[in-house]
């Protein structure tokens, strides 16, 4: 990880519009070639296969499990399925785990948001010794595996009595260097050096300019930013799991979790507490999935 | 966040002192208003920026730098998970302790093998996905989301889901492959059958989001380098080879480390994938990985001085990766 470029926005390519969405950002694959046949019937194959375990979730939670120990499996939805979704909501304790994780993950979108918007443009705009070496550090930072922390995290944490309480989970959340990078690259192109002279030279303090200058900028990377930490929080597994328990302030993942244990599980119930932990963020990705998938790609790095 | 970055400021040094050139009539009053004024303004250039990243450093240093160190201390001592303040000094006991069991061989070994069956697959499949996305699609932003939403589902819903998908005698992977004539495979409980499995659903989760990257990384390839290519009379298929993968190298490096990081992580799948023996990973330890192991020493068996000792070991195992794959790609930019 050397160098990094970033990318400028491609030119949307016209097109016939259809359903007045915009075509491909850029169609180029050796030149400007309309796809064939088959990449349609292999797209089509990826898409049954993203979507199907997602759609087979919620029509096992529609059965019950004498039919789910037959075969041929079920193909399609049984009467169930609210039946379920409600048992799982008050029994599993999701509706509890799905508003803690939403505090949980708004709480951390929005502090990384903030956090990572003023060094992104510290980092991409202003001139500070020792500059380079602490971007290092931070790129670093995004090599270092999480599970190196989670045991004096966890003596912390039993330390100040946190274990069972949201801000064991919060805490460690609020640190995200791929943040920063992201904040970085985005207004390294998105933020040109006179506007910020400009405000300058008005008299403007180095907070002001942030306020009145680079926050509107980084508006969309902002909202990107702040929807990509959502869900990465939001599917954070392994430590929830070490600092919540079933009974206490579980995050949605730590609930359904603890759906599985048993020798005899439900397995309907099981599934119905899956489609609930998963049903808000594919309701966020129904609606923001344009957005996030762009994000992503302008997050990409480019090594 | 009040942070004021004019407390710590130096005598300003230079650059504050207002010109008092021929027919600069500034009053001396007013001269000493502008000098201070200026002050202020450099030390806020010059301190603004470190009061902008500190924030995230004092974050890491608490939650990140902090946690590391102090899991080389722990690895050298013994705590035990029910008094995790009480430390006793054990040297590199744990580490001896560690390399003597089986079980820790078994979980690398584990790893190492449902590391390199979840991302390989992954990866090559990103790479055609993406390639098939660059072509003019109708309905392209479609594909991109729906590729995306398996990185939505949760690793607790996607594992519980595969495990019943993958169910021995009522799932419907077994159905499907009676249904052509196949065997039924018992996923759960064979050695390389259940590594498959849980590698499948790291592959379900991340290959979309994988291809998204690569896409973005191709749609920045020069258009010139490919119709240059064309004049050349290389095929597509060359094109791809020799314009494509090349531009791609950097992207691709990442995506292998970031990959190489995440399958050294795997927790939550293996210890979903069989509820019941949760931390073991299977009957047999059959699909136990490092993270379980981990877990298990240190939650299970309570033994958080080892758990370190295994977190460290983990961590030297990845730098070493690190190094070859860093020494591989110069070995092949030099080549090339």
């Amino acid at each position: 990880m050397t160098t990094t470029l970033t990318k400028p926005p491609a030119e949307p390519v016209p097109e016939p519009p259809r359903r007045g969405r915009h075509g491909p950002k850029s169609a180029r694959a050796g030149g400007q070639m309309h796809a064939g046949p088959v990449a349609y019937i292999i797209l089509a194959l990826f898409t049954v296969g993203s979507l199907f375990p997602l759609v087979w979730t919620a029509i096992a939670a529609s059965r019950d499990n004498q039919r789910l120990a037959q075969t041929p499996p079920p193909f399609w939805f049984g009467g169930n399925l609210f039946d379920k979704i409600e048992i799982a909501w008050t029994d599993a304790n999701m509706g509890e785990a799905i508003l803690n994780t939403t505090i949980v993950a708004g709480i951390s979108a929005v502090t990384v948001v903030f956090l990572s918007t003023i060094a992104g443009f510290a980092f991409a705009k202003l001139k500070f010794r020792g500059r380079n070496a602490l971007m290092l550090i931070v790129v670093g930072t995004m090599m270092i595996p999480p599970q190196l922390s989670i045991i004096p995290l966890y003596m912390m944490v039993a330390k100040l009595d946190w274990t069972d309480q949201l801000q064991a989970v919060i805490f460690p959340s609020l640190v995200s260097a791929f943040g920063v990078f992201f904040m970085r690259q985005y207004l390294l192109q998105a933020l040109p050096d006179e506007i910020i002279e400009a405000a300058r030279v008005d008299g403007a303090s180095s907070w002001r300019v942030v306020w009145h200058v680079v926050f509107p900028a980084a508006r969309p990377a902002m909202a990107v930013l702040g929807m990509l930490i959502f869900v990465q929080v939001w599917n954070d597994f392994l430590w929830p799991f070490l600092v919540l328990t079933q009974n206490g302030n579980p995050t949605v993942q730590v609930a359904v979790a603890g759906l599985g244990r048993g020798f005899t599980p439900d397995q309907a119930l099981i599934m119905g507490g899956a489609l609930l932990g998963t049903l808000p963020l594919l309701l966020v990705f129904a609606i923001f999935g344009k957005q996030i998938v762009g994000g992503i790609m302008q997050g990409a790095v480019k090594g | 966040m009040t942070t004021r970055h004019d407390t710590a400021a130096p005598p300003a040094k230079g650059g504050a002192a207002p010109g008092r050139g021929p027919g600069g009539a500034a009053s001396p009053g007013e001269a000493r208003k502008r000098a201070r004024l200026s002050r202020r303004w450099q030390r806020d250039l010059r301190w603004s920026p470190y009061a902008f990243v500190s924030p995230f450093f004092l974050l890491f240093a608490a939650f990140g730098l902090f946690p590391l160190l102090y899991t080389g201390w722990a690895s050298l001592h013994t705590v035990e998970l029910t008094a995790p303040t009480e430390m006793e000094w054990a040297g590199l006991d744990n580490f001896t302790r560690i390399f003597d069991d089986d079980f820790f061989w078994n979980a690398a070994q584990n790893t190492l093998t449902i590391g390199i069956i979840s991302t390989v697959p992954q990866l090559l499949m990103a790479m055609g996905l993406a390639h098939i996305l660059n072509y003019k699609l109708r309905g392209s932003t479609f594909y991109r989301v729906v590729m995306l939403a398996p990185y939505a589902t949760s690793i607790a819903a996607a594992s519980l889901v595969f495990v019943l998908l993958f169910g021995r005698d009522y799932g419907m992977i077994n159905w499907a492959l009676d249904l052509v004539g196949l065997d039924k495979v018992d996923w759960q409980s064979d050695k390389w059958p259940s590594q498959i499995a849980v590698s499948s659903i790291v592959i379900w989760r991340w290959t979309g989001y994988n291809a998204l990257i690569y896409l973005a990384a191709m749609q920045a390839i020069p258009q010139d380098l490919y119709e240059s290519a064309a004049l050349d009379g290389a095929s597509r298929w060359r094109q791809f080879i020799h314009v494509t993968l090349p531009q791609l190298r950097p992207t691709i490096l990442f995506t292998v480390v970031v990959s190489t990081i995440g399958a050294s992580q795997l927790f939550g799948e293996p210890l979903l994938f069989d509820a019941n023996k949760g931390a073991s990973g299977g009957s047999q330890h059959q699909f136990q990985t490092l993270g379980l192991y981990l877990y298990e020493q240190g939650w299970i068996n309570q033994h958080l001085g080892r758990a370190s000792a295994i977190a460290w070991t983990m961590f030297l195992i990845l730098i070493v990766i690190g190094l070859v794959n860093y020494v591989i790609s110069r070995r092949l930019r030099a080549s090339s």
